[in-house]
């Protein structure tokens, strides 16, 4: 930022630059998805010394405090981080891409899709021979889906073919995942999908960070390398165009990157609904309506609250565990509800 | 210094938009692109800006084809307004009109001290200093339009491209909105539009070129393109034409040209 700081009050003068209350948001967050990841290494159901495991996990003694906190705690608390800041970011690049305010990740049917691939799996059994069976079917799931969206959209550049390709491919996906659960075997079998579609972040190990990690960094970058191209896109396909924004690159681009983010997302961590949807309205108000300043601000604000909703699951301990997907869609949807009867009077 | 079309045609699935289409643009003139609906104005447009390619022919700035040009180099010397073209978000009318300066920015860079100076100068230009601060839904039609007329000037181009750029406005921002586009083509901008409005058309542009079923039938001066027989044959109105009191003339559609039916129109179409 090397605007030079002005004292003039009107709005005509203000520099153009990112404004220090999107700054002060940013960083709010930031310390927020922090912090909430330290409490929720600290959250758990047995009483459990944090320090002390700390100290045996650096000190190399494999004691198990550190092996619950390296193995169990530590997995948990990033994979929220990672999966919400995924849904978050993917959330508002689709509803800015689609210019759609109730556009969420899953519209282009990547999510059914990685589920479809982890339903297989599990049909197939071979979950039950290797731990990253699912999350690698979830992945390719989502994988075929990037795939099939870029040549179903590919003739043409406008966002309405990628829309319908979308839709066309989640109900394809959901379709083949009902019939999956209509012919299981046995009743456990389906009874374990439903509840792993629901999305939970228990149990996961380590392995599935470092499986998904460097897929959602890809994914994040190409997202986030869209912010202008997406302000462009305000003012529609063609001025956009006028402006030098290349709408296929764009497409690929967002496509690939919501590919990556969300599918690796879900293949690790089940389906979390509402977050994508509901964050990137939260943020407006704070950041303004521009689709790029919106971003990266949706990403931590998604990292915040399944962070959040996960140390929620944990601190009330029903039995069974409530299921991550059910808390974000109980307390997204309501809050969706009223923002949305709030906004219609300003917006219609 | 000219943007020419060469024997441009273009078919978009199966149907001839646009046939036969030489015309060389120059800068520092205030073109107006005129005909009846269905011309094929906006296509020209579109074809101009590189959105649209030719089937046949081509597009060249200053001798360079405009199909090999990179897109931020077409964006750069290039502004385009087209119709219809909204808002999709409550963004402020300054984030609007600092769109306009995304050619000139390098990717993740911030705006510069010329991109600032070039939104302000548009902003003065359009007369929307005052509504900086207001987002898109809070704007009258008249006001969003030159907030967007703004942001395709903040471009600074050598070319402005403007599809029906007064349609929305009351009489007294039409007459504002020509005068900056015929004051822009002053200062060197070869300006383009496509207008309905045939007597601020005549009114305002240098030059007038007439689009008719795809094909080019008139490119000339106000007078000398929009002669009674034209008016008759393209358009089916006849007009009225006077001297104003400030010794201009001027043009007025004033009634549909009784012998013109559309079976007619047909047949006289020039070959």
């Amino acid at each position: 930022m090397n605007a030079p700081v002005r004292t003039i009050a009107s709005p005509a003068a203000r520099p153009l630059g990112m404004p220090r209350a999107r700054r002060a948001v940013i960083a709010v967050l930031a310390l927020a998805v922090l912090a909430l990841t330290l409490v929720s290494v600290a959250i758990g159901y047995a009483p459990f010394d944090v320090p002390a495991a700390f100290a045996d996990l650096v000190a190399g003694r494999t004691t198990l405090p550190a092996m619950v906190l390296w193995e169990l705690r530590v997995p948990r608390a990033l994979l929220g981080s990672l999966v919400g800041f995924s849904l978050g970011l993917t959330g508002a690049a689709m509803q800015g891409y689609l210019r759609n305010p109730l556009a969420d990740p899953g519209i282009l049917g990547i999510s059914s899709a990685a589920a479809l691939g982890a339903v297989i799996v599990f049909y197939g059994g071979l979950a039950a021979s290797l731990s990253l069976a699912l999350p690698l079917g979830g992945i390719a799931g989502a994988g075929m889906a990037a795939l099939l969206l870029n040549a179903l959209a590919a003739r043409g550049s406008s966002t309405l073919g990628l829309i319908l390709a979308g839709v066309g491919l989640s109900s394809l996906a959901g379709a083949l995942t009902a019939l999956a659960l209509n012919l299981s075997p046995n009743p456990y079998a389906a009874l374990e999908i439903v509840f792993w579609l629901m999305g939970s972040l228990s149990d996961r190990s380590l392995d599935h960070v470092v499986l998904c990690l460097p897929l959602m960094l890809v994914g994040w970058g190409l997202m986030l390398s869209t912010g202008s191209a997406l302000d462009a896109l305000t003012l529609g396909e063609d001025t956009a165009a006028s402006l030098g924004v290349g709408l296929v690159s764009v497409r690929l681009r967002l496509v690939t990157g919501a590919a990556l983010a969300v599918g690796s997302g879900v293949a690790v961590s089940g389906a979390i609904g509402f977050v994508g949807l509901v964050v990137p309205h939260l943020m407006r108000p704070l950041v303004g309506a521009r689709p790029g300043a919106g971003l990266l601000p949706s990403g931590l604000a998604g990292a915040v609250l399944v962070l959040a909703a996960d140390i929620g699951v944990r601190l009330l301990a029903t039995r069974p565990e409530l299921k991550l997907g059910v808390v974000t869609a109980l307390v997204g949807a309501p809050f969706l509800i009223v923002l949305l009867l709030r906004n219609r009077g300003r917006r219609a | 210094m000219s943007l020419d079309l060469n024997d441009v045609r273009v078919t978009l699935d199966g149907r001839t938009i646009l046939t036969d289409i030489d015309l060389a643009l120059e800068r520092g003139r205030f073109v107006g692109l005129v005909g009846p609906n269905g011309a094929g104005k906006t296509t020209l447009l579109r074809v101009l800006t590189a959105l649209v390619a030719p089937s046949r022919g081509g597009v060249t700035l200053e001798g360079q084809a405009l199909s090999g040009m990179s897109r931020e180099v077409r964006a750069r010397r290039i502004a385009a307004l087209f119709q219809g073209a909204g808002v999709g978000w409550p963004i402020t009318v300054r984030q609007i009109v600092a769109l306009g300066r995304l050619p000139h920015r390098r990717a993740f860079a911030g705006f510069s001290e010329a991109d600032e100076a070039a939104v302000a100068r548009a902003m003065a230009r359009t007369d929307v200093g005052h509504l900086a601060g207001r987002t898109e839904p809070t704007l009258s039609s008249g006001e969003r339009m030159r907030a967007l007329l703004a942001r395709a000037l903040a471009v600074e181009a050598e070319w402005l491209l403007v599809d029906e750029p007064i349609t929305a406005l009351d009489p007294a921002h039409q007459l504002d909105a020509m005068a900056l586009l015929r004051a822009a083509s002053r200062d060197g901008t070869g300006v383009v539009a496509v207008l309905h409005d045939l007597a601020l058309a005549a009114r305002f542009c240098d030059r007038i070129v007439v689009l008719s079923d795809g094909r080019l039938v008139a490119d000339a001066s106000p007078e000398e393109a929009m002669t009674d027989a034209l008016l008759a044959r393209v358009f089916g109105v006849t007009a009225e034409r006077g001297e104003a009191a400030d010794g201009t003339r001027y043009l007025l559609p004033w009634a549909r040209s009784g012998a013109t039916t559309e079976t007619s129109d047909d047949a006289i179409i020039p070959g």
